[in-house]
């Protein structure tokens, strides 16, 4: 009984988890973006996108621990830590161990950022750019509903807002008023 | 009458005084340490690189903070009309070096470094030789470092920052040099003048720099001999002019400090005494101590115009309200200027003016914004002609410039 | 026209707080980017300029907008903006 139960739980957290993730990756790319309007404040959109990790995050742990801690699945804590350090589905469910772990690393420093400064968080931030597709390939290549119909089109819809969003940024981002006119700033680093 | 007391001695057309005879004319140092410092605060010495904070109160900030403490002795003179420092440095580099080891000893910093624009190749030259004629263990301390001649190169903590890592722009504050500056310690950044002052008033106390005080000014502009002139601190600005020549005819306005100065209408200017504290006391500032008078035939518009475009192309370029607003004010100048003026430019002058000051890493947008609103108090009338379109009532017009 | 300064906030209690050192606000102005994230969450001290900068009162913050300056600091993604004890802001 309790099995199936964390089964559910395991699948159900997984996708939320994925949708959670792509909604995230969205705002980060929209908050890139600007966008701003009446009764949409700029912050709004940074402020979401950051309270949206963390729940993705929870959702993502939860996923996590009922996959181990399920007796029917032989997951250790291996598994879930080391990327393709398990037996089963070694590939597919490394994958999702990358993306967590990758995820684990830009939501950590987000939190630390006051205390590690802005270069090195940007920096670490880039590896969402990996995160995010590797949780897709991870859903849809592991586990019993990689094919059912309901999880493709959530994936299919997911993919097409990240997707969306993406070539919205690289074709309309307003750059950094002042990178091209500031050879000095590069090097500048201003005060900690 | 002159007063001749940093540039005392050999006539100054030969350049660089030897130590020799520096040594013989002025004898040794008197005060040194914590002596010396409490005497710059009686002879209330300001600093002379323009923003005139008191020299005293400086150096005991530095002595103040904990760990090997740096000294840079600041004579990179990037205000384009000032030629003091360099002949200061040209000249008489031995006060100049004797001022910037009174400082080490005072603030017990065990590096110098002589921070002087590349491109003023005569003073480098000079005050290298000079550091070749002290003795060995004082030679050891000195370093020279040579920032492209820049409007913001002698920013101080775009001196901290040349010295780290070779790239002259202002920092954010804080950390003040004061605080952390070269390699993180704290650092004295002092302007040339300021240590030559010093040197002299470690040999003749704080209460003769109190009466007998001098200061150098650049003249230049609209007079006979534009040049550099020693005076007593407190001369009137009608003297030095009268000295480098007088004006050749009527004069309706002075620059007074530099392009971080401020315009002062003629009549205003002449009875204002060249005092650091009493100049604040009446709302301008001597900067780095320009004076250059603006003749009738000329357009204080146009002046201002260019001047501001020089200043915008000056800027470091890494603070928006500088970039943007001090580039917007250039451009409506230059219409202004060009007689393309629209109704509303003269109102969004004086806002974009007001909205600067503060709002730059460095001072650089507050000396700007100064001198704009210093102009449209003095060139009013001819602001009001130039914006309703009537035209420029110079005779002898200088192109604005690029912005 | 937009004076912060002239706007002077005694607290609840209708009495000013005088003597304690209450922090203000300061803003690095190399890493402001003028995304004005903090003058949509503090309009009270902080306003936009005309290219979205931001024109931040050199007031110190009142107790009851204090949670808000805050939040302010902590939304910029750039680190720019930050609560001093006391002194200017640059």
């Amino acid at each position: 009984m309790t099995s199936q139960w964390l089964w559910y739980t395991t699948r159900g957290a997984g996708v939320i988890s994925l949708v959670l993730l792509s909604a995230v990756v969205c705002l980060g790319l929209l908050t890139r973006l600007r966008v701003r309007g009446e009764g949409w404040p700029g912050f709004l959109t940074a402020a979401v996108h950051q309270d949206l990790a963390l729940v993705a995050l929870v959702f993502l742990g939860l996923h996590i621990v009922t996959a181990v801690v399920d007796p029917f699945t032989s997951l250790g804590i291996v598994a879930a830590t080391v990327p393709f350090g398990s037996s089963y589905h070694t590939v597919w469910l490394g994958l999702g161990t990358l993306s967590f772990e990758l995820g684990l690393a830009v939501g950590l420093t987000s939190l630390a950022r006051r205390v590690i400064g802005v270069r090195l968080w940007r920096l670490v931030h880039w590896l969402a750019y990996a995160c995010w597709p590797l949780a897709v390939v991870h859903a849809v290549g592991t586990g019993t509903d990689g094919h059912s119909t309901w999880l493709l089109g959530i994936t299919i819809v997911c993919c097409g807002a990240v997707l969306t969003c993406l070539a919205w940024r690289l074709v309309a981002a307003p750059p950094d008023p002042l990178a091209q006119l500031r050879p000095g700033r590069l090097m500048a680093g201003g005060g900690r | 009458m002159s007063a001749a007391s940093l540039l005392d001695g050999p006539d100054l057309r030969f350049e660089a005084e030897p130590v020799t005879s520096h040594l013989a004319r002025l004898g040794p140092s008197l005060l040194s340490g914590a002596a010396l410092i409490d005497a710059l605060d009686q002879g209330d010495l300001r600093g002379r690189g323009g923003a005139g904070f008191p020299v005293g109160k400086k150096w005991r900030s530095v002595a103040g903070r904990p760990g090997p403490r740096v000294v840079i002795a600041n004579g990179a003179e990037g205000e384009p009309l000032s030629f003091k420092d360099r002949l200061l440095m040209q000249t008489r580099p031995h006060l100049v070096l004797d001022g910037a080891t009174l400082a080490a000893h005072a603030v017990d910093a065990d590096q110098i470094v002589l921070y002087i624009g590349r491109e003023h190749s005569a003073a480098v030259d000079a005050m290298l030789h000079a550091v070749a004629e002290r003795p060995p263990r004082e030679r050891r301390r000195f370093q020279l470092s040579s920032a492209p001649v820049a409007y913001v190169s002698g920013e101080e903590t775009a001196a901290v920052q040349f010295v780290n890592r070779g790239v002259a722009l202002p920092t954010s504050v804080p950390p003040r040099p004061f605080e952390a500056g070269v390699r993180g310690r704290p650092t004295l950044v002092q302007n040339v003048e300021s240590l030559a002052a010093a040197a002299l008033i470690a040999r003749r106390g704080g209460a003769w720099y109190r009466s007998s005080g001098t200061l150098l000014v650049t003249v230049t502009g609209a007079v006979a001999r534009p040049g550099v002139i020693e005076t007593r601190l407190g001369t009137s600005v009608a003297e030095v002019v009268d000295r480098a020549g007088g004006p050749p005819g009527a004069i309706q306005a002075l620059l007074l400090g530099g392009y971080f100065g401020g315009w002062v209408a003629a009549d205003d200017a002449w009875d204002l005494p060249l005092d650091p504290e009493r100049l604040r006391t009446t709302g301008r500032s001597l900067g780095c101590g320009v004076v250059s008078p603006l003749p009738f035939d000329r357009c204080g518009v146009t002046e201002t115009a260019r001047i501001v475009g020089y200043l915008t192309g000056q800027s470091a370029r890494q603070c928006g309200p500088c970039v943007f607003g001090l580039g917007a004010i250039a451009a409506t100048l230059r219409r202004i200027a060009i007689g393309l003026s629209h109704p509303d430019d003269l109102a969004r002058l004086d806002r974009w003016s007001a909205e600067l000051p503060g709002r730059g890493a460095c001072r650089h947008p507050d000396g700007a914004a100064g001198l704009v609103r210093s102009a449209l108090r003095v060139f009013a009338d001819d602001f009001a002609h130039h914006s309703d379109r009537r035209g420029c009532t110079a005779t002898s017009p200088v192109a604005v410039g690029a912005v | 026209m937009f004076e912060p300064s002239a706007r002077r906030w005694q607290g609840p209690s209708g009495r000013s707080r005088v003597g304690t050192s209450r922090p203000s606000l300061a803003v690095d102005r190399i890493r402001c980017d003028g995304r004005g994230y903090c003058a949509e969450l503090l309009p009270e001290m902080v306003r936009l300029d005309d290219w979205g900068y931001p024109i931040v009162s050199s007031d110190p913050v009142p107790d009851h907008l204090l949670d808000h300056a805050r939040r302010a600091v902590a939304t910029c993604p750039l680190l720019a903006i930050r609560l001093a004890e006391g002194g200017r802001s640059r």
